[in-house]
């Protein structure tokens, strides 16, 4: 596992990282709760066979504070567009897990030009009060781990401190991708993205881990069926909400075939 | 020294087997534990002891806001407020207070307090928390990322509505109204004193400082724990070039008065174990909204250097939940730790001159009702307190002036509500 590419575009006055490997085709992905404080091997699989380029979303580790500026639903779908430019994603395949799942499918439904295919894996935005997702903020530390993950040791080694980190400012940068997120989707997690999903043209893959303990599996036919262009549910076994940590090559897999 | 005398108005049928049945006192407590007709004796009750410790002469009788909440019955803190103000004739009323954020329009607090200072003829202290998580993000939905910039510009807003003449425009980043302009106006001017209850943060402490606010530490731990706290605080106003007038802070202290410190561990064992064991049952789940605490408070609580000064039974950079967690729940680590102090009367007020003067705090809001605490026993410690407690502290800090107190209008000048008790009589005399 070698090295991303590393640069800063800015955005709303904030500098903001933008990973970028491999070769082919570019592809985006938005990372999911907890956002991505360090390169996964999900990435590496993507970049394998595409140009794969990871723009942080405000707040998640490598967007800064941008999420403080960020008032209402409008500011973070504009930040989030603006985001895609920026990267040089315009028109490109995107990928959004989880929370930034809810974001990716904004960004297609209102700017339809803006992502060639889209694949969304357990993405938050619906809520259904016979259904509804866990509350991830409501927990107990020590169940964070099992709720995000099947195997909770992926979610630990998402979130330890690499060698030489500042044992100060890495958990304070942890908390701040889950204030992100809890940013534009307290308290439930529903932007009301229902109403626009019906914009949504762009082929769509909806992936979830089999043993997805936040989202339930009923949101993927909500989904499949309000988005208007042609869609396919892919359960991944084995995988829990983050479905990328869990099995990085069988949803890297499924991506690379849909957007082929 | 201002002695003042404060209730949470817990319910007090809690379950003896709570802690092992229920997971939590706030937020989803079961509404099955929940006996509105019993609440109906415990309100009357607790309205009854804040009246009764405003005849016994007690500075300021104070209530507070909380949410789902098995130890707080005021969701609404003004609607007892307005009562006792109909119910006292000169005794300040704090409102500690009402959490900014959570009112929609912020105005409707600027109206309510204005109506309270007015009923009461200028007597009241306008208390603004955040707020807990518990009560703002889970059991009112606030997103606590926005929660604290929502509760500036609320303030804001509020001081405007008070103080500005003519109707205007409130144009906010979470706010917009078009037309403000409260009726009705308060009577103290410019405002009613503000108090603000916070944790310990700098910046709430520069904020108290800049807008010349009372700065109040609330907890639950006593003198020791908020020890680290007030000396951050004092150290702060003095870097800014403050005074050191100890009227610029409160601090909330449990109190237990008998005959004797041994009578007073036996009398008020049972409602201390009560509130310290039943009450402060949170669930972690509630702990951490994230955002709630800023970062610079979360830098403050890592940094080690920091928390070793402040000791482990410091409060400092410590959720409410984990704080809750970590207490001791049996009478003789409560009194050791010092989250009651107890005694004969001449040791509690050995041991409150002791506090006030290390912490060097001119405001005190005592509960002398905690836990599940009897009427008869609340009022024993009231009277106990007010008849030998009071007179030996009251001259302390009599050399500072309490700039923060309410200015009501004249005694001649106010109105005389009925005596209540006498009406029935007179109307059956008619």
């Amino acid at each position: 596992m070698s090295d991303p590419e590393v640069s800063f575009v800015e955005l709303n006055g904030v500098q903001t990282r933008v990973w970028r490997k491999g070769s082919g085709p570019r592809i985006g992905v938005l990372a999911g709760f907890g956002g991505l404080p360090r390169w996964i091997p999900f990435l590496d699989r993507l970049a394998e066979r595409r140009t794969v380029i990871v723009p942080s979303l405000p707040g998640f580790p490598g967007g800064g504070r941008g999420h403080a500026q960020l008032d209402d639903h409008l500011d973070w779908v504009v930040a989030t567009r603006r985001l895609i430019g920026l990267a040089g994603l315009e028109g490109a395949d995107l990928v959004g897990s989880s929370v930034g799942g809810a974001l990716a499918a904004e960004v297609a439904a209102l700017w339809p030009e803006a992502v060639r295919r889209l694949a969304l894996i357990a993405p938050f935005g619906l809520f259904d009060e016979a259904d509804p997702p866990a509350d991830p903020w409501a927990q107990r530390a020590d169940a964070v781990p099992a709720l995000l993950c099947a195997e909770p040791e992926n979610w630990r080694r998402l979130k330890a401190p690499p060698e030489g980190a500042n044992s100060i400012e890495w958990p304070i940068e942890q908390t701040r991708a889950s204030e992100a997120a809890a940013r534009f989707l307290w308290p439930l997690g529903n932007t009301r993205l229902a109403k626009r999903l019906p914009l949504v043209r762009a082929p769509t893959l909806l992936l979830w881990g089999e043993q997805d303990r936040v989202m339930p599996r009923s949101y993927a036919e909500r989904f499949a069926r309000a988005i208007a262009g042609p869609s396919e549910i892919r359960i991944i076994p084995g995988a829990g909400h983050l479905a990328e940590l869990d099995r990085p090559d069988e949803v890297a897999r499924a991506i690379l075939a849909w957007t082929a | 020294m201002k002695l003042m005398w404060f209730h949470l108005m817990p319910y007090t049928e809690l379950p003896d087997d709570f802690r092992e049945k229920h997971p939590s006192v706030w937020v989803d407590i079961h509404s099955s534990l929940f006996d509105p007709k019993r609440a109906h004796h415990m309100y009357n009750d607790f309205m009854d002891e804040l009246e009764y410790a405003a005849e016994c002469g007690f500075d300021a009788i104070c209530v507070n806001e909380h949410h789902s909440n098995g130890y707080g019955l005021m969701p609404s803190p003004n609607l007892i407020a307005t009562s006792l103000a109909r119910r006292t004739r000169e005794t300040p009323i704090c409102v500690m207070g009402n959490s900014l954020a959570l009112y929609n329009p912020p105005t409707r607090v600027a109206e309510e307090f204005a109506m309270i200072d007015v009923i009461s003829g200028g007597r009241l202290i306008a208390g603004f928390p955040v707020g807990t998580p518990m009560d703002t993000c889970f059991a009112y939905g606030q997103n606590p990322s926005m929660l604290r910039e929502r509760y500036l510009e609320a303030h804001d807003l509020v001081i405007r509505a008070w103080t500005e003449k003519e109707t205007f425009a409130f144009n906010g980043r979470f706010n917009q109204q078009r037309y403000v302009n409260i009726w009705p106006r308060p009577v103290q001017q410019p405002h009613p004193p503000v108090w603000i209850p916070g944790g310990g943060s700098v910046e709430t402490w520069r904020w108290c400082a800049q807008m010349d606010y009372v700065y109040c530490y609330l907890s639950y731990y006593g003198y020791k724990a908020g020890k680290a706290i007030m000396d951050g605080f004092w150290a702060e106003m003095d870097r800014l070039g403050k005074d050191r007038n100890p009227y610029r802070a409160g601090f909330l202290q449990f109190v237990g008065v008998a005959e004797t410190r041994a009578q007073a561990m036996e009398l008020y064992r049972e409602p201390a174990e009560y509130f310290y064991g039943r009450c402060l049952h949170v669930d972690g789940r509630w702990a951490t909204p994230p955002g709630y605490m800023t970062e610079a408070t979360q830098r403050a609580g890592l940094s080690s250097q920091v928390a070793k000064a402040a000791g482990a039974d410091s409060t400092l950079g410590k959720g409410t939940q984990e704080r809750f967690a970590g207490t001791a729940k049996d009478m003789q680590g409560i009194v050791e730790r010092g989250y009651v102090i107890i005694g004969s009367p001449d040791e509690v007020a050995a041991q409150l001159r002791e506090v006030a003067t290390s912490l060097n705090v001119g405001h005190f809001m005592l509960l002398l009702q905690f836990g599940n605490m009897s009427k008869a026993l609340t009022k024993y410690n009231t009277r106990l307190f007010a008849e030998k407690v009071m007179p030996q502290l009251k001259g302390l800090f009599s050399e500072w002036e309490d700039r923060w107190w309410p200015k009501p209008m004249a005694e001649a000048e106010r109105a005389v509500p009925p005596d209540f008790s006498a009406a029935p009589r007179a109307l059956a005399a008619e």
